[in-house]
């Protein structure tokens, strides 16, 4: 491990902390895991610290522990944590009660869920600082006005009377950083604080969120699961995966010369190579496609015309409430559209969900973002995937079962799994379930919404392979819905780019991704983060308009 | 299957007897529902463990056969409102629309007369047999879990799972059955050990005003009814059947209880 620390005195070192916590299995008896062991780490004043890791590598755990604070029964059981020279593990709620929110602060992932709906922001943003009589109210609002400005919000003399659902998610993220800021902490710990934002609304927000901290000086924890996102950021690096310390170095050393595996593999990841293939008599055609929601009065697509040929895959590119998903639904028959229609195989698809045939419903399927909710909590991996073998071919007894089985080795999970229930699955295990159910119908056509979002980089990597290679066996087609560009490079054949429920940029993918691009398909492609030093400054120089979202 | 609770344990025994006494009745009871042995309040003795009531007849022979009547009827009412609660609740959340509408509005005008006056209404016109009874307290009832089971299916009905059961192409029933009702049977596992004991405070109560189980038939209300007067005087019969619907409320609540944290606990149930 290199030796990062300078001569002056950290401003937090955290030295072999141990963190455990209690697990209760369902009808076992409670068990002792570790969910950190051995990290150790120090952030010198001014600096930033990127902890990196997947999901359930300990990253928010050892952000928190910052703090002394551990989530729902989780304890720090071993080393130290030094806040500005003092231990802090095992000191009292008293003391921690002055240090949280005044020298340490924090910045959540979900903003929207972080704020108090009933309160106006400015109440909320000043509220700590108040609370620890570190300004007057006077005071404490005038900095928090200026904190706004240097963010970046609209009207910051006034947005602190505005409640948190009116104003907008990029908009809300950069509050709470305000809020973190506004006491003059020593050390903001910010928790994934752009991963639920749109990938053109997260540079701003990055962007901001650099700025504030550069100017304020402050030290800061960055917690993120993009290498990407926290290469534009931080100083150092700390690579996390099961609760142990990967790797430790600056940013440029991680980015550019990592040298463990692990790193080796987040730095190159999306390396998937696709050559996309030459259109053919299309399998799906949605023609001059208008829909809206019942109740509303706008349309949240207008003239949708795009079509995929069987075999291949359309990627529908665009941030949240470019009315993506909701050309899916409009294609499933869940949302019939207002005018045009839609074409399948050669059929006219009926509008509606209940006039469709059972061909009709078997040939085309679908795979949701979230696996969790899309699979019955209460049903095996078996009956999940078996229940369109019976519903759809009458199989049963040893056929199912062969089936079935071909099934799971298709998506390259063992017989074992026949008999678990989604609860006992990782996430991309779920996902790879879910797979397996669209394709036990003998699909024609695939609608996948956002299928990698939820996952880690290296998960959703395998899970794209998985599709690939399924899609080179079984001549399926995909609809693939994302707003991950990286995805759209991997796998598409022909991409649409959705703005406002409008197709703006339609074509081949050779042609939607070279230039000249109309302005918004700019932002978009640019907004991707890209694993180099200095991404972040060039693109915000250069782009040409500010996202939809904003 | 892990242990079972003490607590489990206890509500399962006491559960259990009363039950048992119940089903059994006409061999466990000493003497006859209806026969008068002694005189009117026999202090407790080796031949009346009980005692006596208010016209002589054996009163734990009374409390078995009338605890018979009352278990009966406050089950029967219980498994009535649940089915007709659960199936209306649920289609009305996957239904929704006007289907929905017209179930809850009209579920809203039946509750918004208590029940017990409109029990009262209904069964002073209608003549008071045990049917009537039964079928009056379970459409009363199937009002409450008729709201509780459309709230468990609404949320679950907006689940990508059962949209993907829609997509492709499952008929009502097999979505109300297989995809919502396992996993909204947790809370309504609970709701039930709380109705089927208010269920047996119901039929007391009209029973205790008389227009619920009719004489000589025994139940524990009426027991209540028939021996109130001996209170004056010092004589307890009229707190014995008082003293088992208090025990058999509480020990079916920890058999639901138990059931319920043995459900919510299964592997892929919800976490908590």
């Amino acid at each position: 491990m290199p030796d990062l620390a300078t001569n002056a005195t950290p401003m937090l070192d955290i030295r072999h902390l141990r963190i455990e916590a209690t697990s209760f299995p369902p009808g076992e008896a409670p068990r002792n895991v570790v969910l950190v062991d051995e990290v150790s780490v120090s952030v010198q004043k001014g600096k930033v610290l990127g902890l990196i890791g997947e999901s359930g590598a300990g990253k928010s755990t050892i952000g928190l522990s910052s703090m002394s604070y551990g989530r729902g029964g989780v304890r720090l059981t071993g080393g130290e944590v030094l806040l500005n020279g003092r231990d802090i593990r095992q000191a009292d709620g008293a003391a921690l009660r002055v240090l949280r929110g005044k020298e340490v602060t924090y910045v959540a992932q979900s903003a929207a869920a972080a704020f108090n709906p009933a309160k106006r922001l400015m109440e909320q943003v000043i509220e700590t600082t108040l609370h620890h009589r570190v300004m007057t109210r006077a005071e404490a609002e005038k900095r928090a006005i200026e904190l706004f400005k240097k963010l970046g919000l609209p009207n910051p003399e006034t947005i602190g009377n505005r409640y948190p659902h009116q104003v907008s998610g990029g908009q809300l993220q950069r509050v709470m950083t305000a809020m973190a800021l506004c006491p003059k902490p020593d050390l903001v710990v910010f928790d994934e604080p752009t991963t639920a934002l749109d990938v053109t609304t997260q540079i701003d927000v990055l962007a901001a969120i650099k700025d504030a901290i550069r100017d304020t000086g402050v030290a800061a924890l960055y917690i993120t699961h993009d290498l990407a996102v926290v290469a534009q950021i931080a100083d150092n690096i700390l690579v996390l995966r099961h609760g142990k310390a990967v790797e430790y170095g600056t940013t440029d050393q991680i980015i550019n010369h990592p040298q463990q595996a692990y790193t080796q593999a987040l730095v190159s990841v999306r390396s998937i190579d696709h050559n996309e293939k030459l259109a053919t008599t299309p399998i799906l055609q949605v023609a001059s496609v208008t829909a809206r929601y019942r109740g509303t009065n706008f349309d949240v697509l207008k003239d949708v015309t795009v079509d995929l040929s069987p075999g291949q895959t359309l990627a529908v590119v665009g941030e949240s409430g470019s009315g993506k998903s909701t050309l899916a639904r409009a294609i499933t028959g869940l949302l019939p559209p207002r005018a045009g229609e839609i074409r399948f195989d050669g059929r006219v698809l009926s509008a509606d969900l209940a006039n469709r045939t059972k061909d009709d419903l078997r040939e085309l399927q679908m795979i949701y973002q979230m696996a969790d909710t899309a699979m019955n909590p209460r049903q095996t991996v078996a009956s999940i995937i078996g229940r369109p073998l019976e519903f759809y071919f009458g199989l049963s007894g040893e056929a199912k079962r062969v089936r079935l089985q071909e099934l799971m080795d298709q998506i390259e999970m063992g017989a074992g799994f026949a008999d678990r229930y989604p609860a006992e699955l990782s996430g991309g295990q779920k996902q790879r379930v879910c797979i397996a159910r669209a394709l036990a119908a003998k699909p024609k056509l695939i609608i996948c919404d956002e299928v990698t979002s939820a996952l880690d980089p290296l998960v959703a990597d395998g899970i794209l392979k998985l599709l690939l290679d399924l899609q080179a066996r079984e001549g399926v087609a995909y609809l693939f819905i994302t707003h991950d560009l990286a995805t759209v490079r991997a796998i598409a054949d022909r991409i649409a780019v959705m703005y406002k429920g409008q197709v703006v940029r339609y074509g081949q993918k050779s042609d939607v991704l070279s230039p000249p691009f109309d302005d918004y398909t700019d932002l978009l492609l640019s907004s991707v983060p890209e694993m180099k030093l200095g991404w972040l400054e060039q693109v915000i120089k250069s782009r040409k308009m500010e996202s939809a979202g904003n | 299957m892990t242990r079972i609770p003490l607590s489990a344990l206890i509500g399962l025994t006491f559960t259990g007897a009363y039950f048992f006494c119940a089903i059994f009745a006409a061999w466990i009871a000493p003497y006859g529902m209806a026969e008068a042995i002694g005189d009117s309040w026999e202090p407790w003795s080796q031949a009346h463990w009980l005692g006596t009531d208010s016209i002589g007849r054996d009163l734990l022979s009374r409390m078995i056969w009338g605890g018979q009547t009352t278990i009966f009827v406050a089950a029967a009412a219980t498994v009535l409102s649940f089915s007709l609660g659960t199936i209306l609740g649920f289609t009305a959340a996957v239904r929704g629309g006007w289907v929905d509408q017209l179930l809850s509005r009209g579920v809203d005008l039946m509750m918004s007369i208590p029940s017990l006056i409109s029990a009262l209404v209904v069964l002073s016109v209608l003549p008071t047999t045990l049917p009537v009874l039964i079928l009056v307290m379970g459409i009363l009832d199937s009002t409450r879990v008729f709201r509780l089971s459309r709230a468990v299916a609404v949320d679950i009905t907006v689940m990508d799972y059962v949209e993907a059961a829609r997509l492709r192409g499952e008929k009502q029933g097999w979505i109300i059955l297989r995809e919502i009702l396992p996993n909204a049977l947790s809370p309504l596992v609970a709701e039930m050990g709380l109705r089927f004991i208010f269920a047996v405070l119901f039929i007391s109560t009209l029973s205790f005003l008389g227009l619920g189980v009719q004489p000589p038939m025994a139940d524990w209300g009426g027991i209540v009814k028939e021996n109130k007067e001996g209170i004056v005087y010092g004589i307890p019969a009229a707190l014995i059947p008082a003293f088992a619907i208090a025990t058999l409320a509480i020990s079916v609540n920890l058999v639901a209880d138990w059931i319920l944290n043995r459900t919510a606990s299964l592997k892929g149930g919800r976490s908590a």
